[in-house]
Protein backbone atom coordinates (compact mmCIF):
# COMPACT_ATOMS: atom_id res chain seq x y z
CA UNK A 1 0.00 0.00 0.00
CA UNK A 2 2.74 2.49 0.84
CA UNK A 3 4.73 1.66 -2.33
CA UNK A 4 1.11 1.83 -4.18
CA UNK A 5 0.89 5.45 -2.48
CA UNK A 6 4.08 6.37 -3.57
CA UNK A 7 3.85 5.25 -7.01
CA UNK A 8 0.58 7.82 -7.19
CA UNK A 9 2.47 10.11 -5.77
CA UNK A 10 5.00 9.86 -8.09
CA UNK A 11 2.66 9.86 -10.99
CA UNK A 12 0.56 13.31 -9.91
CA UNK A 13 3.84 15.21 -9.50
CA UNK A 14 5.41 13.90 -13.16
CA UNK A 15 2.08 14.49 -15.06
CA UNK A 16 1.86 17.97 -13.14
CA UNK A 17 4.97 18.86 -14.38
CA UNK A 18 4.73 17.31 -17.09
CA UNK A 19 2.34 18.84 -18.83
CA UNK A 20 2.99 21.61 -21.00
CA UNK A 21 2.40 24.93 -19.67
CA UNK A 22 0.39 27.79 -21.58
CA UNK A 23 2.52 29.34 -24.66
CA UNK A 24 3.81 32.61 -25.41
CA UNK A 25 5.12 33.41 -28.33
CA UNK A 26 7.88 36.81 -28.52
CA UNK A 27 9.55 37.98 -31.53
CA UNK A 28 12.90 40.37 -31.63
CA UNK A 29 13.53 42.22 -34.49
CA UNK A 30 15.39 45.47 -35.68
CA UNK A 31 16.14 44.53 -31.47
CA UNK A 32 12.96 45.14 -30.11
CA UNK A 33 10.20 43.41 -28.76
CA UNK A 34 6.87 41.58 -30.32
CA UNK A 35 4.67 42.41 -28.22
CA UNK A 36 6.17 44.02 -25.66
CA UNK A 37 3.67 43.78 -23.34
CA UNK A 38 2.21 40.28 -22.57
CA UNK A 39 -0.61 39.02 -19.89
CA UNK A 40 -0.03 35.72 -18.63
CA UNK A 41 -1.69 33.66 -15.88
CA UNK A 42 -0.57 34.28 -12.18
CA UNK A 43 -0.09 31.12 -9.99
CA UNK A 44 0.89 28.99 -13.23
CA UNK A 45 4.18 28.22 -15.20
CA UNK A 46 4.36 29.34 -18.47
CA UNK A 47 6.17 28.46 -21.34
CA UNK A 48 7.73 31.64 -23.46
CA UNK A 49 8.96 30.54 -27.31
CA UNK A 50 11.33 33.63 -28.27
CA UNK A 51 12.25 34.25 -32.05
CA UNK A 52 15.12 36.67 -33.34
CA UNK A 53 14.63 37.62 -36.52
CA UNK A 54 17.76 39.23 -35.85
CA UNK A 55 21.61 38.78 -37.29
CA UNK A 56 22.83 39.15 -33.70
CA UNK A 57 22.14 37.49 -30.20
CA UNK A 58 20.30 38.41 -28.08
CA UNK A 59 19.71 37.94 -24.28
CA UNK A 60 16.58 37.45 -23.10
CA UNK A 61 17.39 38.89 -19.72
CA UNK A 62 15.23 39.64 -16.66
CA UNK A 63 15.99 39.88 -13.31
CA UNK A 64 12.42 40.41 -12.33
CA UNK A 65 11.50 36.89 -13.54
CA UNK A 66 15.13 35.40 -12.92
CA UNK A 67 15.72 34.29 -16.30
CA UNK A 68 18.57 34.62 -18.68
CA UNK A 69 18.49 32.84 -22.07
CA UNK A 70 21.32 33.88 -24.90
CA UNK A 71 19.12 33.69 -28.59
CA UNK A 72 21.33 33.02 -31.18
CA UNK A 73 21.05 34.93 -34.38
CA UNK A 74 17.66 33.59 -36.61
CA UNK A 75 16.86 30.92 -34.04
CA UNK A 76 14.00 30.29 -31.42
CA UNK A 77 14.39 30.01 -27.32
CA UNK A 78 12.34 28.58 -25.11
CA UNK A 79 12.19 29.81 -21.61
CA UNK A 80 9.69 28.54 -18.75
CA UNK A 81 8.72 31.29 -16.46
CA UNK A 82 6.86 31.54 -13.32
CA UNK A 83 4.58 30.47 -11.11
CA UNK A 84 4.34 34.29 -10.78
CA UNK A 85 2.51 36.17 -8.39
CA UNK A 86 0.17 38.64 -9.92
CA UNK A 87 2.15 41.62 -10.59
CA UNK A 88 4.31 43.53 -13.41
CA UNK A 89 7.70 41.69 -14.32
CA UNK A 90 10.11 43.74 -16.42
CA UNK A 91 12.44 41.92 -19.01
CA UNK A 92 14.92 43.44 -21.82
CA UNK A 93 16.94 42.12 -24.34
CA UNK A 94 20.47 42.30 -22.08
CA UNK A 95 22.28 43.05 -25.39
CA UNK A 96 20.38 45.78 -26.72
CA UNK A 97 18.91 47.45 -23.61
CA UNK A 98 17.94 50.78 -25.26
CA UNK A 99 15.59 49.31 -27.68
CA UNK A 100 14.87 45.78 -26.41
CA UNK A 101 12.57 45.86 -23.39
CA UNK A 102 9.04 44.40 -22.29
CA UNK A 103 6.42 43.92 -19.49
CA UNK A 104 5.32 40.58 -18.45
CA UNK A 105 1.32 41.22 -16.69
CA UNK A 106 0.46 38.12 -14.36
CA UNK A 107 -3.05 38.30 -13.47
CA UNK B 1 30.75 52.80 -25.24
CA UNK B 2 29.49 53.57 -21.72
CA UNK B 3 26.94 50.84 -22.21
CA UNK B 4 29.80 48.75 -23.80
CA UNK B 5 31.39 49.14 -20.53
CA UNK B 6 28.59 48.45 -18.08
CA UNK B 7 27.40 45.35 -19.36
CA UNK B 8 31.38 43.87 -19.86
CA UNK B 9 31.68 44.84 -15.92
CA UNK B 10 28.81 42.98 -15.03
CA UNK B 11 29.85 40.03 -17.04
CA UNK B 12 33.17 40.19 -15.77
CA UNK B 13 32.22 40.58 -12.04
CA UNK B 14 31.06 37.22 -11.41
CA UNK B 15 33.82 35.75 -12.50
CA UNK B 16 36.42 38.48 -11.11
CA UNK B 17 35.06 37.79 -7.48
CA UNK B 18 35.39 34.03 -7.75
CA UNK B 19 38.51 34.41 -8.99
CA UNK B 20 39.28 36.43 -5.64
CA UNK B 21 38.29 33.99 -4.00
CA UNK B 22 40.04 31.07 -5.37
CA UNK B 23 43.25 33.42 -5.59
CA UNK B 24 42.94 33.70 -1.53
CA UNK B 25 41.94 30.14 -0.80
CA UNK B 26 45.00 28.99 -2.60
CA UNK B 27 47.73 30.84 0.01
CA UNK B 28 50.47 29.34 0.29
CA UNK B 29 50.59 26.17 -1.87
CA UNK B 30 53.47 26.29 -4.73
CA UNK B 31 52.68 27.05 -8.43
CA UNK B 32 49.18 28.96 -7.49
CA UNK B 33 49.63 31.73 -9.70
CA UNK B 34 50.55 29.04 -12.85
CA UNK B 35 47.65 27.27 -12.27
CA UNK B 36 45.11 30.09 -11.88
CA UNK B 37 46.55 31.73 -15.23
CA UNK B 38 46.27 28.45 -16.77
CA UNK B 39 41.82 28.30 -15.78
CA UNK B 40 42.22 32.14 -17.04
CA UNK B 41 43.47 31.08 -20.42
CA UNK B 42 41.43 27.72 -20.66
CA UNK B 43 38.47 29.98 -19.55
CA UNK B 44 39.28 32.46 -22.37
CA UNK B 45 39.89 30.05 -25.14
CA UNK B 46 36.75 28.16 -24.10
CA UNK B 47 34.37 31.33 -24.53
CA UNK B 48 35.50 32.14 -27.96
CA UNK B 49 34.53 28.42 -28.41
CA UNK B 50 31.36 28.33 -26.77
CA UNK B 51 30.17 31.88 -28.17
CA UNK B 52 30.89 30.15 -31.96
CA UNK B 53 28.75 27.23 -31.64
CA UNK B 54 26.18 28.74 -29.34
CA UNK B 55 23.51 28.48 -31.85
CA UNK B 56 24.21 24.40 -32.29
CA UNK B 57 24.54 24.18 -28.18
CA UNK B 58 20.54 26.35 -27.89
CA UNK B 59 19.41 23.60 -30.14
CA UNK B 60 20.33 20.62 -28.59
CA UNK B 61 17.97 19.03 -26.36
CA UNK B 62 15.17 20.61 -27.66
CA UNK B 63 15.99 23.72 -27.19
CA UNK B 64 17.23 23.26 -24.34
CA UNK B 65 20.67 22.97 -24.77
CA UNK B 66 22.29 25.85 -23.00
CA UNK B 67 20.79 25.59 -19.80
CA UNK B 68 21.76 21.46 -19.32
CA UNK B 69 25.19 22.69 -20.75
CA UNK B 70 25.44 25.86 -17.79
CA UNK B 71 23.65 23.48 -15.14
CA UNK B 72 26.12 20.80 -15.75
CA UNK B 73 29.21 22.95 -15.87
CA UNK B 74 27.89 24.97 -12.32
CA UNK B 75 28.00 21.46 -11.51
CA UNK B 76 31.16 20.47 -12.04
CA UNK B 77 32.31 23.64 -10.79
CA UNK B 78 30.39 22.91 -7.08
CA UNK B 79 32.42 19.72 -7.46
CA UNK B 80 35.65 20.55 -7.27
CA UNK B 81 34.79 23.21 -4.83
CA UNK B 82 33.47 20.71 -2.57
CA UNK B 83 36.53 18.10 -2.77
CA UNK B 84 38.90 21.48 -2.47
CA UNK B 85 36.78 22.49 0.95
CA UNK B 86 36.91 18.64 2.22
CA UNK B 87 40.80 18.64 1.24
CA UNK B 88 41.39 21.96 3.22
CA UNK B 89 39.93 20.93 6.45
CA UNK B 90 43.03 18.53 6.58
CA UNK B 91 45.69 20.46 5.03
CA UNK B 92 44.62 24.28 6.26
CA UNK B 93 46.52 24.50 9.14
CA UNK B 94 49.26 22.73 7.43
CA UNK B 95 49.39 25.45 5.23
CA UNK B 96 48.62 28.23 7.82
CA UNK B 97 52.04 27.25 9.74
CA UNK B 98 54.03 27.06 6.20
CA UNK B 99 52.98 30.17 5.39
CA UNK B 100 53.94 32.18 8.29
CA UNK B 101 57.45 31.15 6.82
CA UNK B 102 58.91 33.28 4.20
CA UNK B 103 58.26 31.94 0.92
CA UNK B 104 56.86 28.93 2.46
CA UNK B 105 54.60 27.12 0.12
CA UNK B 106 53.64 23.20 0.41
CA UNK B 107 54.75 21.28 -2.16
CA UNK B 108 51.89 18.42 -2.39
CA UNK B 109 49.45 20.55 -3.37
CA UNK B 110 49.37 20.29 -7.20
CA UNK B 111 45.92 18.04 -6.80
CA UNK B 112 44.41 21.10 -5.00
CA UNK B 113 45.16 23.40 -7.40
CA UNK B 114 44.27 21.81 -10.77
CA UNK B 115 40.96 21.30 -8.84
CA UNK B 116 40.47 25.15 -9.05
CA UNK B 117 41.82 25.65 -11.77
CA UNK B 118 38.46 24.22 -13.51
CA UNK B 119 36.80 26.40 -11.23
CA UNK B 120 38.49 29.20 -12.88
CA UNK B 121 38.07 27.90 -15.84
CA UNK B 122 34.26 27.58 -15.39
CA UNK B 123 33.58 30.91 -13.91
CA UNK B 124 35.49 33.04 -17.23
CA UNK B 125 33.60 30.21 -19.38
CA UNK B 126 30.01 31.18 -17.86
CA UNK B 127 30.32 34.56 -18.10
CA UNK B 128 32.53 34.85 -21.21
CA UNK B 129 30.56 33.22 -24.00
CA UNK B 130 28.59 35.72 -23.27
CA UNK B 131 30.36 38.73 -23.42
CA UNK B 132 32.17 37.33 -26.64
CA UNK B 133 28.51 37.32 -28.21
CA UNK B 134 27.48 40.56 -27.01
CA UNK B 135 30.87 41.91 -28.92
CA UNK B 136 30.29 40.46 -31.53
CA UNK B 137 26.59 41.61 -32.18
CA UNK B 138 27.96 45.08 -31.73
CA UNK B 139 30.57 44.62 -34.14
CA UNK B 140 29.14 43.36 -36.49
CA UNK B 141 25.83 45.60 -36.90
CA UNK B 142 27.94 49.04 -36.56
CA UNK B 143 25.89 50.31 -33.95
CA UNK B 144 29.42 51.87 -32.30
CA UNK B 145 32.95 52.20 -33.76
CA UNK B 146 35.52 49.58 -33.07
CA UNK B 147 37.22 52.17 -30.99
CA UNK B 148 34.34 52.99 -28.89
CA UNK B 149 33.57 49.16 -28.47
CA UNK B 150 37.46 48.27 -27.54
CA UNK B 151 37.16 51.36 -25.07
CA UNK B 152 34.05 50.51 -23.32
CA UNK B 153 35.12 46.59 -23.44
CA UNK B 154 38.47 47.43 -21.56
CA UNK B 155 37.11 49.47 -19.34
CA UNK B 156 34.24 47.27 -18.00
CA UNK B 157 36.99 44.64 -17.68
CA UNK B 158 39.36 46.70 -16.06
CA UNK B 159 36.51 47.89 -13.76
CA UNK B 160 35.34 44.15 -12.98
CA UNK B 161 38.99 42.57 -12.24
CA UNK B 162 39.65 45.43 -9.81
CA UNK B 163 36.49 44.37 -7.82
CA UNK B 164 37.54 41.12 -8.02
CA UNK B 165 41.20 42.45 -6.72
CA UNK B 166 39.47 44.05 -4.11
CA UNK B 167 38.16 41.22 -2.78
CA UNK B 168 41.34 39.07 -3.13
CA UNK B 169 43.42 41.70 -1.40
CA UNK B 170 40.87 42.48 1.63
CA UNK B 171 40.64 38.70 2.54
CA UNK B 172 44.89 38.18 2.51
CA UNK B 173 44.28 41.04 4.88
CA UNK B 174 42.68 38.48 7.35
CA UNK B 175 45.21 36.97 10.35
CA UNK B 176 46.37 33.84 9.16
CA UNK B 177 44.96 31.99 12.33
CA UNK B 178 41.36 32.94 10.51
CA UNK B 179 42.46 32.94 7.14
CA UNK B 180 41.77 29.16 6.24
CA UNK B 181 38.50 29.00 7.81
CA UNK B 182 37.40 32.53 6.51
CA UNK B 183 38.29 30.91 2.82
CA UNK B 184 36.51 27.66 3.54
CA UNK B 185 33.34 29.59 4.61
CA UNK B 186 33.54 31.62 1.57
CA UNK B 187 34.04 28.53 -0.56
CA UNK B 188 30.85 26.20 1.14
CA UNK B 189 28.62 29.70 0.28
CA UNK B 190 29.99 30.20 -3.36
CA UNK B 191 29.98 25.95 -3.92
CA UNK B 192 26.42 26.05 -2.83
CA UNK B 193 25.16 29.07 -4.48
CA UNK B 194 26.33 27.68 -7.82
CA UNK B 195 23.92 24.63 -6.99
CA UNK B 196 21.07 26.90 -6.55
CA UNK B 197 22.01 28.60 -9.66
CA UNK B 198 22.32 25.33 -11.64
CA UNK B 199 18.72 24.57 -9.84
CA UNK B 200 17.58 28.14 -11.19
CA UNK B 201 18.49 27.19 -14.54
CA UNK B 202 16.91 23.37 -14.84
CA UNK B 203 13.67 24.84 -13.53
CA UNK B 204 13.90 27.66 -16.65
CA UNK B 205 14.35 24.62 -18.20
CA UNK B 206 11.72 22.44 -16.66
CA UNK B 207 13.09 19.62 -16.12
CA UNK B 208 13.04 20.27 -12.61
CA UNK B 209 10.00 21.49 -10.27
CA UNK B 210 10.19 24.60 -9.08
CA UNK B 211 8.43 23.75 -5.69
CA UNK B 212 7.00 26.77 -3.48
CA UNK B 213 8.23 29.56 -5.62
CA UNK B 214 8.95 32.07 -4.38
CA UNK B 215 9.62 31.14 -1.14
CA UNK B 216 10.62 34.41 0.03
CA UNK B 217 10.73 38.05 -1.70
CA UNK B 218 13.63 40.30 -0.83
CA UNK B 219 13.70 42.24 -4.31
CA UNK B 220 12.62 45.64 -2.19
CA UNK B 221 15.78 44.98 -0.40
CA UNK B 222 18.50 43.94 -3.16
CA UNK B 223 16.78 43.08 -6.70
CA UNK B 224 18.01 40.42 -8.70
CA UNK B 225 19.15 42.85 -11.66
CA UNK B 226 21.20 45.32 -8.83
CA UNK B 227 24.90 45.71 -9.06
CA UNK B 228 24.80 44.68 -5.12
CA UNK B 229 22.32 41.78 -6.03
CA UNK B 230 24.72 40.75 -9.29
CA UNK B 231 27.80 40.86 -7.45
CA UNK B 232 25.67 38.41 -3.78
CA UNK B 233 24.49 36.36 -6.85
CA UNK B 234 28.38 35.72 -7.47
CA UNK B 235 29.41 35.08 -4.27
CA UNK B 236 26.90 33.24 -2.28
CA UNK B 237 23.77 32.75 -5.19
CA UNK B 238 21.84 35.47 -4.13
CA UNK B 239 18.33 35.63 -5.48
CA UNK B 240 15.40 38.07 -4.19
CA UNK B 241 13.09 35.73 -4.94
CA UNK B 242 13.97 31.94 -4.61
CA UNK B 243 12.24 28.71 -5.84
CA UNK B 244 11.88 25.76 -2.96
CA UNK B 245 14.14 23.67 -5.09
CA UNK B 246 17.04 26.16 -4.91
CA UNK B 247 16.95 26.36 -1.48
CA UNK B 248 16.73 22.52 -0.94
CA UNK B 249 19.82 22.29 -2.99
CA UNK B 250 21.96 25.53 -1.53
CA UNK B 251 20.86 23.35 2.26
CA UNK B 252 21.87 19.95 0.58
CA UNK B 253 25.34 20.90 -1.20
CA UNK B 254 26.45 23.51 2.23
CA UNK B 255 24.84 20.39 4.46
CA UNK B 256 27.24 17.63 2.17
CA UNK B 257 30.60 19.55 2.08
CA UNK B 258 30.41 20.62 6.15
CA UNK B 259 29.70 16.65 6.52
CA UNK B 260 32.76 15.28 4.09
CA UNK B 261 35.12 18.13 6.12
CA UNK B 262 33.93 16.46 9.52
CA UNK B 263 34.47 13.23 8.11
CA UNK B 264 37.84 14.02 6.09
CA UNK B 265 39.46 15.75 9.82
CA UNK B 266 38.34 12.82 11.80
CA UNK B 267 39.80 10.49 9.53
CA UNK B 268 43.38 12.44 9.30
CA UNK B 269 42.95 12.12 13.27
CA UNK B 270 42.63 8.10 13.79
CA UNK B 271 45.28 7.06 10.96
CA UNK B 272 48.29 9.39 11.50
Amino acid sequence: MPRLALAALAFATTAAFAADPPQFSLTIEGHKFTPDRIEVPAGQKVKFVIENRDDTAEEFDSGDLRTEKVIPPKTKGTVYIGPLKPGEYKFIGEFHAQTAHGVVVAK
Amino acid sequence: MLGTALIVFREVLEASLIVGIVGAATRGIAGRGRWIAIGLALGIVGSLVVAASAGAIAGLAEGMGQELFNASILGLAVVMLAWHNIWMSVHGRELAADAEKVGGAIRDGTKALSVLAVVVLIAVLREGSETVLFLYGIAISGESSPASMAIGGLVGLAGGISVGWLLFAGLLRIPLKWFFSATSVLVLLLAAGLASQAARLLIQANVIPSFASPVWDTSSIVSNSSLAGKALQGLVGYDAQPAAMQVAFFVTVAAVIVAGMYWARRRSHSSP
